[in-house]
């Protein structure tokens, strides 16, 4: 898909325009300008980018994969994350290290005051205030933005990141505001232009909670959550977290809370019938918990400060969109907040996104090369899931102003890709957030090996800083040597009896690798016969720990991964006429139209697919490859 | 996409000829371990098949080598004698040697790779395997006797409900979910584990198939069985003669009827004897009619209601014989033909009804052998992942959850797939999730 585009350099110097300071935007116009490629941001207000506009954490399960992966390809959410975390907690501690996730509370102000000064000393990247208006099209090819200011400005490629302000309608009760982030305006003029340019766009919803005043709540009566005693950080280059950590509160709903909202329900934006859009399964409003599990007494609550010095209190786990006067009333029935006070209350947004089976796995919409795609925008939700998008979609776009061809990550290669994979092949109906659940090789793809991972594949595209390429490949070339000589140097049953290991006499060499899979076995049980070992950094002797307890695991995974990759080196033509094809059902060639896919691999991840069809598929592999 | 496949290249059920075709690399070393070793190129070769010493059929055997094949790849013929059994047995042999039975559109599949077929040729294949892949579908899901369709919804189901547990562990640690929720799967695990090994078990039916189905005749002595045995038999292998209590102990005969494998056994007149010798030939021939699968009680116009009734069951046959020379007692509560050995009056029939019967007992259902087989592979294989699986709860639920994925993916052509959605889907609608 390597194009060369003499017709488009930049007329106004750039090579990349990125629309939008959100977590997707910043990625993106972060990874473009690392990529080269002169960039520019464009954003309503500068002292708004890098805020956290909804809970203010990061991480997670999965999630926390996605900011480790970001972090692989130099990316900036783990880096900051780290200078701004006040509760860091490595969650699923005690499972193994495929699920464990890093998460953190996020100091907003903290974060945003240091994206903002990462932004503003980024090489090639120029911030600038203002809104677009429309697009500028040579053909279908996007090369150009004109702002509302009247600036036209030209790149060889534009990426838009403009979140929830696609017709974004704000509902509180019986009230309908327009509008995009809580006092912004809504978005319309690029809006318009993505409706005609006849892409399928979807509706969504989602809410947040209520902010409290943070000293009206009862903190004494509460229990408390700390951070770890030792916090694990998001960045591999972050040695250790110098943020004072703070602890959480824990409470929940009550009867009376409940009682309320039942009571006061056709007071809900939701089920008072206000709203079209689709909302998650995971994250229902306290509306649909009252209603969804009435047998429940209480919900739980966790109510998460802002910041450090900051009163504010984000309650995670009762967003609503009931009026002002019910939320007030509900609140004050639930422990730990009888006397609360409230900052701003909770509400639910209801916006368009685009269909993202629109976009090629390079982040760029079909129907008008040179546009990319990032973050709530392609329906998915979450800082993290943004700005993996906006990481990929800068990048491509860079390369793609450059005359490369596109970077795709598989979904044996990275969460980024099993996301992206998901979002281009199969849509979604709810707003799309990560699962380790969704990653099939979820044993392969852990946090703590994303660096091995993307780490090459981001140096290679020249996206690393000096600093990370150093600390990576002096750390990969220890790890070789640790891996080749846990796998090289082997024990007889004898040997391994010796030193407290209880195998079977069976005349079989074990190597090191296999041993550390008996249970409670580790490294120190080598030590004496390597002393090498002993040198060997924390984090090598973890993954070589890691890599040794899953190890049947992997090595299934890996070949699971070969045959993967054999259907994804099958590539299907780009301008494949799926209606000159026989034999396809209605259905199906509909969506293969609509997906257009890159590779057999994805034709058969398309819901609905059959052998059939994919066989016929093939045919025009091979007719590719001979014409190729 | 790799490995040596199989698939019935004739339609399913009755036929003159059952042709199974093989290709992949483990070809050659399938042909010469079934005792087809030293075959030229193309060119057709009658062998005896064998596996583990039992003979699977008569065959003609063709053998394509690479890459002048359907596939491209090493490829044979096996031409065997139609008929369920024949094909059964080829398979599980096949199966036995490392082989698999292909999945719908593989063998196309590895034409297409290895640049055998053309567009043309693609798409019209392309509607065959999609009928083939609903055929099979339908199979495993809606025509296979309600008992069984269910047990394989139960499957999907208890699977679906451990995985969720699984998953909700992993993912949702910081949410309102109880605690230990992968241990709490390990009640739907067992009960799984034990529902896949009775399905793989599924004793009577695979051993009627593979062993022959048991068909015995009883009656009082003088009956006509014997005869009633050589006419069947279409041998005389049994001594018959108008003395009472000429058959003394048990005989046996493998005939096909129906394309299946029938064990025929004729037996000792149900009497009291004084004679030891025949009195140990009832008391076989009354093992041998509890044991058997089928009894045709046998009854002449001259018998006596006798002990016969005792050991025929609801669902046996009454054959009324020496129907030339009159006509025996039918006995009401059973579906009955009469017959005659002398004039071969009779014969057809009662072997059309033996022949529909055994279509009832042994398929129940339209179920190709090696479809079957395919079954009964992947059942295996989820077994053995389940099994992984429950043992892994308690180390790391994450290692559990990946051989539960494994074991969907085993079930997927079975049960229909087990998605993330479907997972997601299922924890949502248990806990409530919702930081």
């Amino acid at each position: 898909m390597g194009r060369f585009c003499p017709m488009c350099p930049p007329m106004k110097g750039f090579d990349v325009i990125v629309i939008g300071g959100g977590h997707a935007g910043c990625e993106a116009a972060a990874a473009s300008a690392r990529a080269g490629a002169r960039t520019v941001l464009l954003t309503q207000k500068l002292e708004t980018i890098g805020e956290m506009s909804c809970n203010p954490a990061i991480g997670g399960l999965g999630k926390g994969h996605l900011v480790r992966e970001i972090d692989a390809m130099d990316g900036l959410m783990a880096r900051l994350g780290d200078t701004a975390g006040i509760q860091f907690r490595l969650l699923n501690r005690s499972k193994g290290a495929a699920v464990r996730g890093p998460r953190s509370q996020i100091d907003r102000r903290l974060y945003r005051e240091a994206m903002q000064a990462e932004l503003a000393r980024t090489p090639n990247l120029s911030l600038q205030a203002g809104t677009a208006e429309r697009l500028i099209l040579d053909g279908a090819r996007v090369v150009g933005v004109m702002t509302g200011e009247g600036i036209e400005l030209r790149a060889g490629a534009v990426v838009l990141t403009t979140g929830t302000f696609l017709n974004g309608v704000i509902h509180k009760g019986d009230q309908r505001i327009p509008a995009g982030r809580h006092g912004e305006a809504p978005s319309t003029g690029v809006a318009a232009d993505l409706y005609g340019a006849g892409l399928q766009m979807g509706r969504l919803k989602t809410g947040t909670p209520a902010r409290l005043d943070g000293r009206t709540i009862a903190w004494d009566r509460l229990e408390m959550q700390e951070a770890d005693a030792e916090p694990v950080p998001f960045s591999f280059l972050t040695d250790q977290i110098v943020v004072p950590q703070i602890a959480c509160g824990v409470t929940h709903t009550t009867g009376a809370t409940h009682r309320i909202i039942a009571d006061n329900l056709g007071d809900s934006a939701v089920y008072g019938g206000h709203l079209s859009g689709r909302g998650p399964r995971y994250c229902p409003s306290i509306e649909d918990k009252v209603v969804r599990f009435a047998d429940k007494a209480s919900h739980q609550i966790f109510l998460e400060p802002e910041g450090l010095d900051d009163p504010t209190v984000y309650p995670n786990g009762i967003s609503t969109s009931v009026s002002d006067a019910t939320q007030s009333a509900f609140l004050r029935t639930i422990p730990g907040l009888e006397a609360v006070e409230v900052f701003r209350f909770g509400y639910a947004i209801e916006y368009d996104y685009v269909d993202p089976r629109a976009l090629t796995p390079a982040l760029e919409v079909k129907k008008r090369p040179g546009l990319y795609l990032a973050g709530q925008i392609n329906g998915t939700t979450g800082y993290e899931e943004a700005g993996a998008q906006g990481l990929l979609a800068g990048l491509n776009a860079a390369r793609a102003a450059a005359g490369s061809g596109p970077i795709i990550l598989g979904r044996d290669q990275a969460y980024i890709g099993v996301m992206v994979d998901d979002l281009v092949t199969r849509g979604v109906t709810e707003p799309y957030r990560m699962f380790t659940s969704r990653a099939e090789y979820r044993l392969t793809l852990r946090a703590d090996n994303a660096d091995q991972r993307l780490t090459p594949l981001a140096i290679e595209a020249g996206i690393v800083s000096s600093t990370r390429r150093n600390a990576f490949e002096s750390k990969a070339a220890e790890l070789a040597r640790a891996t080749a000589l846990v796998r090289n140097q082997t024990f007889t049953p004898k040997e391994a009896v010796a030193i407290g290991i209880a195998v079977n006499a069976d005349g079989q060499r074990r190597s090191i690798r296999d041993l550390l899979a008996f249970p409670g076995i580790d490294l120190r049980r080598f030590t004496a016969a390597y002393p090498a070992i002993a040198g060997w950094s924390a984090q090598v002797r973890e993954q070589v720990e890691i890599d040794a307890a899953y190890a049947g695991y992997l090595d299934r995974q890996a070949s699971d991964a070969a045959a993967l990759r054999h259907e994804e080196a099958l590539a299907l033509p780009v301008d494949l006429d799926y209606a000159a094809i026989g034999s396809l059902s209605n259905e199906v060639r509909e969506k293969l139209t609509l997906v257009q896919p890159r590779t057999l691999g994805q034709a058969g991840r398309i819901e609905g697919m059959t052998p059939g069809a994919l066989t016929a598929l093939l045919s025009h592999v091979k007719k590719a490859k001979v014409a190729a | 996409m790799t490995g040596t496949i199989f698939a019935l290249a004739t339609p399913p059920g009755r036929g003159a000829i059952a042709i199974l075709r093989l290709s992949g690399p483990g070809t050659d070393a399938a042909l010469i371990a079934l005792g087809a070793g030293g075959l030229r190129p193309r060119v057709a070769s009658l062998r005896d098949l064998a596996h583990d010493g039992r003979l699977v059929d008569q065959a003609i055997v063709l053998r394509f080598p690479a890459p002048n094949s359907y596939t491209g790849e090493d490829c044979a013929e096996l031409h065997l004698h139609g008929g369920r059994a024949v094909v059964e047995a080829a398979s599980e042999a096949l199966t036995a040697l490392g082989l698999r039975p292909a999945d719908p559109g593989e063998f196309t599949r590895r034409a297409f790779e290895n640049g055998r077929m053309d567009l043309a040729q693609a798409e019209a294949v392309a509607d065959l395997i999609d009928a083939e892949t609903t055929a099979q579908a339908s199979q495993a899901l809606g025509q296979l006797d309600g008992a069984l369709s269910q047990t394989y919804a139960g499957f999907r189901r208890d699977l679906l409900t451990a995985l969720a547990l699984v998953e909700a562990e992993i993912d949702f640690p910081d949410e309102d979910v109880p605690d230990n929720l992968a241990r709490s799967a390990r009640p739907v695990l067992d009960r799984l584990i034990l529902d896949l090994m009775t399905a793989l078990a599924d004793a009577r039916r695979g051993e009627r198939v593979r062993a022959g189905y048991r068909i015995v005749l009883i009656g009082e002595t003088n009956a006509g069985k014997s005869s009633l045995f050589n006419a069947l038999v279409a041998r005389e292998a049994a001594i018959v003669t108008p003395i009472a209590g000429t058959t003394r102990d048990v005989l046996d005969a493998d005939l096909v009827i129906g394309g299946y494998a029938v064990t025929l056994s004729d037996t000792a007149g149900l009497r009291d004897s004084d004679d030891p010798v025949e009195a140990e030939g009832v008391r076989r021939a009354r093992a041998r009619a509890e044991a058997a699968d089928l009894r045709l009680w046998i009854r002449s116009p001259d018998d006596p209601e006798g002990d016969a009734a005792g050991f025929a069951q609801p669902d046996d046959l009454l054959v009324l014989t020496k129907a030339d020379i009159g006509t025996a007692w039918a006995v009401g509560a059973f579906e009955a033909l009469a017959v005659s050995t002398a004039t071969g009056a009779g014969l057809g029939d009662l072997r059309n009804w033996i022949a529909a019967r055994l279509a009832r007992d042994l398929s129940g259902t339209d179920f190709p052998a090696v479809t079957r087989e395919r079954h009964r592979l992947r059942l295996t294989e989820a077994l053995t992942a389940v099994e992984a699986g429950r043992a892994a709860l308690d180390i790391a639920p994450e290692m559990a959850g990946e051989d539960l994925r494994r074991a969907a993916e085993a079930l997927a052509r079975v049960t229909g797939a087990i998605g993330v959605e479907d997972i997601l889907g299922e924890v949502f609608s248990t806990f409530c999730i919702g930081k």
